[in-house]
């Protein structure tokens, strides 16, 4: 298993993927972080990083597919699935090594984002007046909406041998579950029932634990729909002995 | 017996892609499977090898069932399946490598391994490019390599040959025949010669069903074969001549001076040839068997 994990990761850096995928989150988030005056932290005047948190999960929409598409879909096309399955490791080991490799090239783009965090911290007035745990709070929030992200993406890749289906498909499940529920939730036709139906969505979660408010039920929904999406993907693989 | 096939069925939709094979391959045996384009040998090759499950029947390889020991079976085995498909981002080496840790082997023993490898499939000069930049010849090398890091009691090889050049096949011939001295082989081949110049015995399925499974000369004897051949003489000849010969069946004329002479069952009507041609003065320039006794066998179980 930790032979395959290495084996992607590896397979990321020494492509451009890795190395697009990092600079392409940290530009988007830089600029709007520090440049763009909308949401520039220095033109607020506030010592907070509110614009990172709102704007990163758009950024991972499509970032997070464009990095699992390759997953399972390019195995399936060049036939390597193949020579994988018929060597001694379990479908199991196979999905968990893919996932974290992908997850783990994830949070190496989310990482670099600290020194907003020190940059803020040192810009504050007097130096340190920042709500530390409340950030604290959202960058959980974000690993684990990356984490989701990541095993939707997975799943995509599963289903098809084609890349870009699998990148489309991708997006539209993560968005579907990210910002979905959420406005579904908004039409005025569901009485009572919406609630539960913005609860079936990300943001709710996301923006509950953002504030700093880590409860378990929030996280146990994350890890709820990680499992059920990597299930769905055994299950896929699963589908060649039909 | 190292593997046991028994009743293997495996339909895919409505077609019948193996439907009901039963053989056995003893270790230490070389065993060519053949069989025409789509005739079920590289299913056959996958249920063996664990990838998909069979709808009926079982694969027994030394002594584990691969449904119920797919892992311990996966480990016993080396297989390598069709059209090669290999990881063409990685250098040799680190594919190598990969492959050894995916088997679990000890970390010290991977250098030596690989090397000894890397030198008997002869990819010494190549080690350290990307498999990318290597030529089909070569990925077959590489193919073969990882079949065989783990050292496994049973091989299976898809098509092991297909793309290489003359040389290249004599190279992994000679080295498949080397290895079927300790390990038991089934290889599957549509080229006959590879069977007759490698295997100890031949099984040829048809539309997913074994129509033969015996030692090839036994093959060769059993069915009345006959044998087509090309010749050519130095001058405009006779054809009607040839066909007086009882040991001919047919003779095709392809030019005034060359023939294609198809002979009677189980019959050499060469030496025929020759005292005709020397009763009338005519020079054969050249005799050769446009189609061996296997191509014919071949032709007559798949045909129909």
């Amino acid at each position: 298993m930790i032979a395959i994990y290495l084996r992607e990761i590896n397979s990321f850096l020494s492509s451009l993927i890795a190395y697009l995928v990092i600079g392409v989150f940290l530009l988007i988030t830089g600029l709007f972080l520090w440049v763009f005056p909308q949401s520039s932290i220095l033109n607020t005047g506030f010592s907070n990083m509110d614009s990172l948190f709102v704007i990163a999960p758009y950024v991972f929409l499509f970032l997070i597919p464009a990095i699992t598409m390759r997953a399972f879909a390019e195995e399936k096309k060049s036939g390597t699935i193949e020579f994988l399955l018929t060597k001694p490791v379990s479908d199991y080991q196979i999905i968990i090594a893919k996932y974290l490799a992908n997850l783990t090239l994830v949070l190496f783009s989310i990482a670099p984002t600290l020194i907003y965090y020190y940059s803020v911290y040192q810009l504050g007035n007097p130096v340190g007046n920042i709500d530390s745990a409340g950030i604290a709070g959202s960058y959980i929030g974000l690993i684990f909406l990356c984490a989701v992200f990541t095993s939707i993406g997975l799943f995509a890749s599963s289903l098809t041998q084609n890349q870009i289906t699998a990148f489309v498909l991708a997006v539209f499940l993560s968005f579907l579950i990210f910002e979905g529920f959420q406005s579904l939730s908004e039409i005025n036709v569901w009485g009572k029932a919406s609630v539960i139906i913005s609860k079936l969505g990300i943001a709710h979660h996301y923006n509950s634990i953002s504030k700093g408010l880590i409860d378990s039920r929030d996280l146990l929904y994350f890890i709820s729909v990680i499992i059920l999406m990597l299930s769905g993907t055994k299950l896929i693989l699963d589908s060649r002995k039909w | 017996m190292s593997v046991i096939v028994s009743h293997l069925t495996k339909t895919y939709g409505e077609q019948k892609a193996v439907d009901d094979i039963s053989f056995s391959v003893d270790s230490g045996e070389v065993v060519g499977f053949l069989g025409p384009n789509g005739a079920g040998k590289s299913t056959t090759m996958k249920i063996a090898t664990g990838f998909i499950p069979p709808n009926n029947g079982t694969v027994n390889i030394e002594g584990l069932d691969i449904q119920d020991n797919t892992i311990e079976v996966k480990r016993i085995v080396g297989y390598l399946p069709e059209n090669n498909p290999l990881y063409l981002d990685m250098y040799v080496y680190e594919y190598l490598k990969f492959v050894a840790k995916l088997h679990g082997l000890k970390k010290t023993y991977h250098k030596t391994r690989i090397d000894q490898l890397i030198e008997m499939v002869g990819l010494g000069r190549e080690r350290h490019k990307k498999i990318e930049e290597l030529s089909k010849g070569y990925r077959q090398r590489i193919g073969l390599a990882q079949a065989l890091i783990h050292d496994p009691k049973v091989l299976f090889l898809d098509e092991p040959t297909s793309g290489l050049d003359p040389n290249q096949i004599v190279d992994i011939r000679k080295l498949i025949s080397d290895l079927g001295k300790e390990k038991t082989v089934v290889l599957s081949s549509h080229i006959m010669q590879e069977v007759e110049a490698v295997c100890n015995r031949a099984i040829i399925i048809n539309r997913g069903r074994l129509v033969a499974d015996d030692k090839v000369e036994n093959l060769k004897k059993k069915i009345q074969g006959s044998i087509t051949f090309h010749i050519e003489f130095a001058q405009a000849i006779d054809a009607d001549k040839i066909k007086e010969i009882n040991t001919i069946s047919a003779v095709k004329a392809v030019s005034q001076t060359v023939f294609e002479v198809t002979s009677k069952s189980n019959t050499d009507p060469r030496s025929d040839l020759f005292d005709l041609s020397k009763q009338n003065e005519w020079t054969i320039l050249e005799i050769r068997t446009l189609e061996s006794n296997l191509e014919s066998i071949f032709h007559q179980l798949t045909q129909n």
